[in-house]
């Protein structure tokens, strides 16, 4: 017992010790992001290769519910205690630079020049001037998820190649019971998950519109490439025979994760928890393209920022840990641990990644997407569902309906803009 | 100092010295951030930046926005159906369990139990009842008899009853110790007098047991009627894809407060429909009070 105690205490001994030391040469700077199992071990992984080619640099990486992300940050910074380095929603980056809660990255260490040449084009959004303000590590796209034994029942050989083979595709797959209700869908539905993204960036391009000018300030989609688009989205469930039920299943991703819907659009976060599903055999293929071929795609990301709280050698360190998580090797660590994509050609474009079964549609679909800059993501979609809802519960026209959300959506950028 | 005091003088200094802590406690974590909330409902902020002076912009905003007089309306229509509701069912049950002698126990229980549970937990499973077919019970068992489904959540009409349902069932079990208890603390006297005259149940029903009950019965109106007003939990859970849809039909005032602060990150504007929801709160509080009370 006596000598389990003097071990115990030698023990406490030493790692205090060492711990002294370590503080004492080292560097210490604070990593912040919000929580999800493979983001905060991809961080791990990078954080421990990062410690080792840079002996004297310490990272600390704390994280919280999404929930309480931007409070918490917001309330920290300003008061001295929260990160160097942190990671925001590319939509949040207004906010954050108008409150001075983050600094641009050097020019010296990444030049706008060379991050326009190696980074997707999409990531330009962040560039202010000869400054980038904050640069990704990865980046998201969207795809269309397709059951293999649904498309075997039904006899189908190949994923959808245009809009109208999806139409069909899904056809072929919705089953009624007796009392004619839809027991299995052929495609998904639901402008609440991902719908919403290729609605606006999706569709509507492929229809010949362009949904917003202006850079985002100015809602274009009250057109005839709307309504057509609109027509499109609609028909998959109110049209006759209908291929799918918005709410079936409660969410469109239970569905086909359960196995009752043939097909499903969502992004590349989803890969992961499909992955440990039994009994189901998915496949990913390109989002469908129109009748003359072109395809369109939408795309998002969380970057990471140097806050103003880090001056000195902080400072310095944090601009070297953003030069490694922004770096090729980085970027293959979080898209093998999160199967998120790579914000470079250099490393999305690879052989082995682009011609990948299950990433290669999201990164070649990386090449035609936009990136929509939302005011407020949450509001925007929600005047999306609110579209879809008066046509489909309150039985309104499709082209009132549209002309509505056009309406309210300007309304709440001009809200925006104007502060 | 202290010895010098009168008897009268030290009891108070020690009735203050004990009251200290709850002062002090009821300062920081209630009414300062009240006040505070009434200030920044004057302010525009969005949690990031410094707060500017907005004057009456958010409550003009808040006058003019549709959205709000639909949620205004929703929180009443919870408020009428929900407490009057609960309140009959709950004093019929407990009238005729407190008659009851056989499992009187377990029966009390088994009413009080879905107060005891999680209102997220139970809201998820009364989401589940809710789906269509394959997979909703309620739509299941109308599908086994060849009827076409319902929609219960995905319908305008439909949702608020929906989403108020288990509401209602939940707070239930409390009412019905609350009424219980009334109902024991009625002398029996009253009822003996009332069996010698040979009065019918339904006398005494109204003419002995209601009017002695005034009190219970007022309590549980505003206990009820301030949970009905800051319904949300159960919304918000039963309607996450579409907090409040579909189309705003479920939406209470306390789930567009919570949208406008922490989605729209718009804290003046939240702040003012905050104060709003106190005010009502106070104005319903007070009424029910005095009618209820007075004669």
């Amino acid at each position: 017992m006596n000598a389990y105690l003097k071990g115990l205490a030698l023990a406490g001994l030493t790692s205090s010790a060492a711990l002294f030391a370590s503080a004492a040469s080292a560097v210490e700077i604070e990593y912040w992001q919000y929580f999800f199992d493979a983001r905060v071990e991809a961080m791990e992984t990078l954080i421990a290769n990062f410690e080792a080619a840079n002996p004297d640099i310490t990272v600390t990486m704390t994280h919280f519910p999404y929930a309480d992300y931007r409070t918490k940050v917001a309330a920290a910074i300003p008061a001295g205690e929260g990160p160097d380095v942190v990671q925001l929603f590319y939509g949040w980056l207004n906010d954050y630079v108008e409150a001075e809660l983050i600094q641009p990255l050097p020019a010296d260490t990444f030049p706008a020049a060379q991050i326009d040449a190696d980074f997707f084009p999409m990531v330009q959004a962040m560039k202010d001037g000869d400054n980038y303000w904050a640069l990704p590590t990865a980046v998201r796209s969207l795809a269309l998820f397709y059951n293999e034994r649904l498309f075997e029942e039904a006899g189908i050989e190949s994923p959808p190649e245009t809009l109208d083979e999806l139409m069909a595709t899904a056809a072929a797959m919705t089953k009624l019971d007796g009392a004619g209700n839809i027991t299995q869908v052929g495609i998904t539905a639901g402008m609440t998950a991902q719908d919403h993204h290729w609605w606006r960036e999706g569709l509507v391009r492929q229809f010949g519109g362009d949904p917003y000018v202006d850079d985002y300030q100015t809602v274009n989609y009250n057109t005839d490439a709307g309504a057509a688009a609109l027509g499109f989205y609609t028909d998959m469930f109110l049209g006759d025979p209908p291929v799918t039920a918005i709410g079936f299943m409660d969410e469109p991703q239970a569905a086909f994760k359960a196995g009752r819907a043939g097909m499903h659009i969502d992004g590349s976060f989803r890969i992961g928890s499909l992955n440990g599903t039994r009994g189901l055999k998915w496949g990913v293929t390109e989002l469908p393209a129109n009748a003359d071929g072109t395809r369109s795609n939408y795309s998002s990301y969380w970057v990471n920022a140097i806050t103003t709280k880090a001056e000195g050698e902080k400072y310095d360190a944090s601009v070297k840990f953003m030069q490694y998580i922004t770096s090729d090797e980085a970027m293959q660590i979080w898209l093998d641990t999160v199967g998120e994509l790579p914000a470079k050609p250099s490393v999305g474009m690879t052989e082995a990644n682009a011609n990948d079964e299950t990433f290669g549609p999201f990164i070649r679909g990386l090449a035609y997407a936009n990136t929509t800059k939302f005011a407020n993501e949450s509001g925007q979609r929600q005047l999306m569902v609110e579209m879809v809802e008066r046509i489909q519960l309150e039985g309104m026209d499709p082209a009132e309906s549209l002309a509505i959300a056009a309406e309210a959506e300007q309304k709440l950028l001009d809200d925006y803009y104007a502060e | 100092m202290y010895r010098n005091l009168t008897i009268r003088q030290k009891q108070i200094v020690w009735a203050w010295a004990f009251l200290a802590i709850p002062v002090l406690f009821y300062t920081v974590i209630r009414f300062y951030p009240t006040g505070n909330a009434i200030l920044i409902s004057f302010q525009n902020w969005n949690l990031l930046g410094d707060r500017t002076w907005a004057g009456m912009e958010n409550y003009q905003k808040l006058w003019n926005d549709p959205v709000f007089w639909k949620v205004f309306k929703n929180t009443f229509i919870y408020l009428l159906l929900g407490t009057p509701i609960s309140l009959v069912l709950s004093f019929v049950i407990a009238y005729h369990l407190d008659k009851l002698r056989f499992m009187h126990g377990f029966l009390r229980m088994l009413y009080f139990l879905p107060f005891m549970t999680s209102a997220v937990a139970m809201a998820w499973v009364w989401r589940w009842f809710y789906q269509d077919v394959p997979i909703g019970l309620f739509n299941n068992i109308l599908a086994g008899f060849g009827i076409p489904q319902i929609a219960f959540l995905q319908s305008t009409t439909n949702a608020l009853p929906a989403v108020l349902a288990p509401a209602v069932w939940a707070g239930l079990g409390f009412q019905v110790i609350i009424f219980m208890a009334g109902l024991r603390a009625i002398p029996t006297s009253y009822y003996e007098a009332a069996k010698i005259d040979g009065v019918g149940w339904f006398t005494v029903l109204t003419q002995i047991t209601i009017p002695l009950l005034r009190p219970t019965i007022v309590f549980i109106v505003v206990f009820s009627s301030i949970g009905f007003l800051r319904i949300f939990d159960h919304v918000f859970n039963m309607t996450t894809n579409n907090p409040g849809g579909p189309l705003n039909a479920t939406k209470p005032l306390v789930l567009m407060i919570y949208d406008t602060a922490f989605n729209g990150f718009d804290m003046g504007y939240a702040a003012a429909q905050t104060v709003v929801l106190f005010t009502i709160l106070l104005i319903v509080s007070l009424i029910q009070l005095r009618l209820l009370r007075s004669t």
